[in-house]
């Protein structure tokens, strides 16, 4: 019988011969990653174990990069408690201060993660990585703190669904519009359980930053993984940045699958997720008026060097609107860098924009743009939950960074070909 | 075990956002979370609940984030388990890893009422509703988590048996 991409990347890290759909196995870990708020409940459940064991300490990333630079004391007093175990443990994968991105930008751009891995993250956009054609998922702290020592973690057998996007992408439609459509049809618990495979030619004309907003997503489904199967794009990306072996699955021309669900690119305009879930989506021309007071571009979703030149071909000679506060964070140092060359940060400057450190920050309504009583915000992170910026009485509304960017120059939810007719 | 409260109803997709608000993780112990369990939800949660009490809930309760912070704040809050029709799934795995019981009952789920004093057999997964005398069958667990539970969660798990 045929395998899917899921299956065979899991057949290829257990001991288990034959497995089925909902069977549970134990899987070899290539990559367990934590973040500043994870990994301390991972290291105190490390500590209590008393076996002082990491069985591979190549295989562990830490990246501070939540609630840093250190929003308090008690932030810092998690990221000095994270710092002290990776020295103590020899953990030379560990980001810190102007080494940090957001995690799961940093991750591929640093070649840690490569097709055919199996990865668990102590957070749940793990599954960003599954854009590489790897089997990546997030998993809790004692998850985590587990595979450090045994260098395996337990997994329930997922079955797959398949969705192919075929036909051409609209205008401003990017990887971000595609996810929300899905999750719009699907809903936040419509790929529970389940593996999303992603392909269509719309997928295989992304890029890989594109793709990697795709699978980022995927957990906004309840999905364990969001799967694109790795092409000749995603081997000119990790190629020269590999430092070990990787494998490029494919699925079966046999595979079993769920369900089976094709979209149709011409349907499917610019999107934006209402609060608070982001199953809410609607397609640009049925937003109304929706008057927002911050804009956020950035994060694991869309802080990556072309979502910044997406944002910056909007911004570019136009004004934030008065009493709009634009954020923009790069979510990576060399990111920053590339936006830095390429004359972004001064567009994003001169548009009175603000520019901040990479930092997950106000995605979660940790810091750097939290959200008063009232307050609307367009961001192109993944969560619009009640209270996720702020004030529990504040919304979110999310997009991709074209839309994003015109909305900063209006002051209300609006299509880019607004701010450029 | 059994597991003795009141009914404390929450609606579908109940977000770990929901659970334990971003803005408290800056610290992992149990006791200053709790003052927050379900604050985004519910804001009295935290002082209303008493030992034993019962959350029950729609579908897909725990969705978002991995942050184990969510089960954490719920057991410290006194809750002795959660019910709802589905789980979203690193809330699943996470409350087994570290010993939080949940059970799965589309019936219990729609059926019972806030305040209703609940009954729970954790080894059989039968519920019970005192107050209305009906009784419910929960999903069977599977027989590897089940051995988590009895271990009292994942890292006793590997303490006993030195692997996963």
């Amino acid at each position: 019988m045929g395998m899917t991409i899921a299956e065979k990347i899991l057949q290829a890290h257990t001991d288990t011969p034959e497995f089925k759909p909902g069977d549970i196995i134990r899987v070899n870990v290539d990559v367990a990653l934590a973040n500043d708020i994870t990994a301390p409940i991972a290291i105190e459940a490390f500590n209590r174990s008393g076996l002082n064991r990491v069985a591979d300490r190549s295989k562990v990333v830490f990246v501070l990069d939540h609630f840093t630079p250190n929003k308090d004391i008690a932030s810092a007093n998690q990221c000095k408690m994270v710092r002290d175990f990776a020295r103590e443990h020899g953990i030379e994968n560990f980001f810190d201060g102007g080494d940090v991105g957001v995690e799961h930008a940093l991750l591929p751009e640093k070649g840690l993660v490569l097709p055919g891995d199996f990865i668990i993250g102590a957070d749940s956009h793990t599954c960003t990585y599954g854009a590489m054609g790897a089997f990546a998922t997030g998993v809790g702290s004692t998850d985590l703190a587990a595979a450090i020592m045994t260098g395996q973690a337990w997994m329930k057998v997922p079955s797959t669904m398949k969705f192919t996007f075929k036909g051409e992408l609209q205008p401003w439609v990017g990887g971000k519009d595609l996810i929300l459509y899905l999750i719009g049809d699907i809903g936040v618990d419509g790929g529970l359980y389940h593996v999303l495979e992603i392909d269509g030619e719309a997928v295989s004309s992304l890029d890989l930053s594109n793709r990697l907003t795709m699978s980022n997503m995927a957990i906004e489904a309840g999905a364990k993984a969001g799967i694109i199967p790795a092409d000749s794009k995603t081997e000119d990306y990790v190629g020269p940045r590999a430092r070990r072996q990787y494998t490029m699955y494919k699925s079966d021309p046999d595979a079993v699958y769920v369900s089976l669900k094709e979209y149709d690119c011409a349907n499917i305009e610019p999107q934006v997720a209402f609060p608070h879930l982001p199953e809410n989506t609607r397609g640009i021309s049925d937003v109304g008026e929706v008057l927002i007071d911050q804009v956020v571009i950035g994060s694991c979703t869309n802080g990556r060097i072309e979502d910044l030149r997406v944002a910056a071909d909007i911004l570019k000679g136009n004004k934030v609107a008065k009493g709009l506060r634009c954020i923009v964070l790069p979510a990576t140092p060399e990111i920053f860098m590339k936006a830095e060359d390429e004359g972004l940060i001064r567009i994003f400057l001169e548009s009175g924009a603000i520019i901040g450190p990479p930092t997950c920050g106000p995605c979660l309504g940790g810091h750097m743009g939290i959200l008063a009583r009232g307050e609307k915000a367009l961001a192109t992170t993944n969560r619009n939950f009640v209270g996720r910026m702020g004030d529990p009485a504040s919304e979110v509304y999310l997009s991709g960074p074209a839309v994003a960017a015109a909305s900063a120059v209006t002051g209300k939810i609006s299509s880019p070909q607004e701010v450029l007719s | 075990m059994i597991f003795k409260g009141k009914a404390f109803l929450f609606g579908d997709d109940i977000d770990t956002d929901a659970i334990i608000p971003a803005r408290y993780l800056n610290t992992s112990d149990p006791n200053e979370l709790k003052k927050h369990a379900m604050e985004d939800a519910d804001p009295e949660f935290a002082s209303r609940v008493r030992k034993g009490d019962v959350i029950v809930a729609g579908k897909n309760f725990g969705c978002g984030s991995s942050r184990e912070h969510a089960p954490i704040a719920i057991k410290a809050s006194g809750v002795s388990c959660v019910i709802a029709s589905s789980f979203a799934r690193i809330f699943f795995r996470n409350s087994f890893n570290m010993g939080l019981p949940i059970f799965e009952s589309d019936k219990a789920s729609a059926q019972i009422k806030e305040g209703d004093e609940i009954e729970v057999d954790a080894s059989s997964g039968m519920i019970r509703d005192i107050t209305t005398g009906k009784s419910y069958a929960a999903k069977p667990i599977p027989s590897f988590m089940q051995d988590l539970i009895a271990d009292g969660g994942l890292i006793e798990h590997i303490q006993k048996t030195g692997k996963i």
